[in-house]
């Protein structure tokens, strides 16, 4: 998920390009530019819950370690 | 590949000038350099100073040898949708030839020699007790040899976003005459991907309760360095509107105003915010503060009004104090230093308000055009960088 956030980014980047090439209009280009910037957000947003999620699973992983143990004790 | 554009005359006192604050420039290294070793342990001050020296050393070599010639001109451009599109420096490696090119040039050139040592100082200072010192250099070399040319190139060296005005009727195309993006951005970006991957510090976020606090062991050296790095910032602001805005000598003096009242203003706003949350001011967010509000002037120090300056430096001083609590607490992303807040967000701040307060028509989305570029940077770094770098 966090891969997957990281490679939305780009796309976002290459939109607001793209936006330059293809309207002369201000409005349109101004628009598509936002939108550029708003999956580069998006991108970031869910990379950063990739990591919030793959922390957790590290904070978890000793503590299931114990948890084991003690069961085959 | 296409030839230098052509290259505006420097006079020689204007010369001395941007010489001798170049030469000044360096103090906003030490300064942050100071701040960081301050926020950080005190069993691991030595480490932080002597890795602050040694990734500037390595930055520096790893620029002269190959950086220089992705970052310099001529250059490599190819047309798309009938524009040109100038992406890549091919000038000679090793700076061979150097004395033969203009004095602006060689200005530009040792303007970017300052900026790269900075922008690969920064995550350092995030990656406190956790980032290898060896491994912390193999970065650095990566970061100076390659990403920061790259974007020194589209933003200094005539690029592509420095052509967006000229190419597409985006106000003066992208305006950084400061280092916001190239040094600030950039720094607080690979900063972030550097505490992604290397994780929080032992203790610092335990299975239950709140984050622990570990704070600075020196406000001395937090305080100091904060004064250190107004000298510096006030002479890489002025350097940097003399070779990349060709600021008339009559502008000048607005721009070291405008980097005192941000860097004023964000530090009494984070004062106010902090004061009023925690019942009295805390020293190390007012540094960071006071530290946002440089890196926000970077970016606008040359182009905005004196009122300006102020609101741009009160937001940075606002946002900051809350920024950090939000990383730490919401996000559980351990950066000591502060960088992500400071560097990333301040100099992604003052881009926007540049390109808000720039008297030109189109500057606006000049500004948010490149912008998203930097965010795209750190997955970039984030994929690149080792997960050996760490401790």
């Amino acid at each position: 998920m966090k891969f997957a956030g990281l490679l939305v980014m780009p796309a976002g980047f290459f939109l607001a390009v793209a936006a330059l090439v293809l309207f002369p209009d201000a409005a349109l280009r101004a628009t598509f530019v936002l939108c550029g910037l708003a999956v580069e957000a998006l991108g970031l947003g869910v990379a950063v819950r990739g990591h919030m999620e793959r922390l957790t699973d590290v904070h978890l992983a000793p503590a299931l370690k114990v948890t084991g143990g003690a069961s085959r004790r | 590949m296409t030839t230098p554009a052509a290259v505006l005359p420097l006079s020689d006192s204007l010369f001395a000038l941007t010489l001798a604050l170049l030469l000044l420039a360096p103090l906003a290294i030490a300064g942050v350099a100071l701040v960081n070793t301050g926020l950080g342990r005190s069993r691991s001050a030595a480490q932080s100073l002597l890795g602050s020296i040694t990734i500037v050393a390595v930055a520096v070599i790893a620029f002269a040898v190959v950086g220089v010639a992705f970052a310099g001109n001529p250059s490599y451009t190819f047309f798309l949708a009938g524009k040109p599109w100038n992406w890549l420096g091919g000038a000679p490696l090793l700076l061979h030839n150097f004395n033969a090119s203009q004095p602006l040039s060689q200005m530009g050139v040792l303007f970017e020699f300052m900026a790269v040592a900075f922008a690969a100082m920064i995550p350092w200072g995030s990656g406190a007790d956790r980032y290898r010192l060896p491994a912390g250099c193999i970065s650095t070399a990566f970061l100076a040899a390659a990403v920061f040319p790259l974007l020194a190139h589209w933003i200094w060296g005539g690029g592509w976003l420095a052509q967006l005005g000229a190419n597409f009727g985006l106000g003066a195309g992208f305006l950084d005459a400061g280092g916001a993006a190239t040094v600030h951005a950039l720094g607080g970006l690979s900063a972030l991907a550097v505490v992604w991957i290397a994780g929080s510090r032992k203790g610092k976020f335990p299975k239950e309760g709140l984050a622990t606090a570990m704070p600075g062991h020196n406000a001395v050296y937090i305080l100091f360095g904060c004064l250190l790095a107004l000298i510096g910032w006030t002479a890489w602001n002025v350097a940097g509107a003399i070779l990349w805005l060709h600021a008339a000598p009559s502008t000048l003096v607005v721009t070291v105003i405008n980097t005192l009242l941000a860097a004023s203003t964000a530090l009494v706003a984070t004062f106010t915010v902090t004061r009023t949350r925690f019942g009295k001011p805390d020293a190390s967010m007012c540094a960071n503060g006071w530290l946002a509000g440089l890196v926000t002037s970077s970016a606008c120090a040359g182009i905005v009004t004196p009122l300006e300056a102020i609101f741009v430096g009160g937001i940075a001083g606002l946002a900051t104090p809350l920024l950090v609590e939000l990383l730490e607490l919401a996000l559980s992303i351990d950066d000591p230093s502060g960088a992500i807040t400071v560097h990333a967000f301040g100099g992604l701040w003052g881009l926007f308000a540049a390109g808000l307060f720039a008297p030109q028509q189109g500057q606006m989305l000049a500004q948010l055009v490149a912008s998203p570029r930097f965010l795209a940077w750190c997955s970039r770094l984030s994929i690149c960088s080792p997960r050996s770098s760490t401790a």
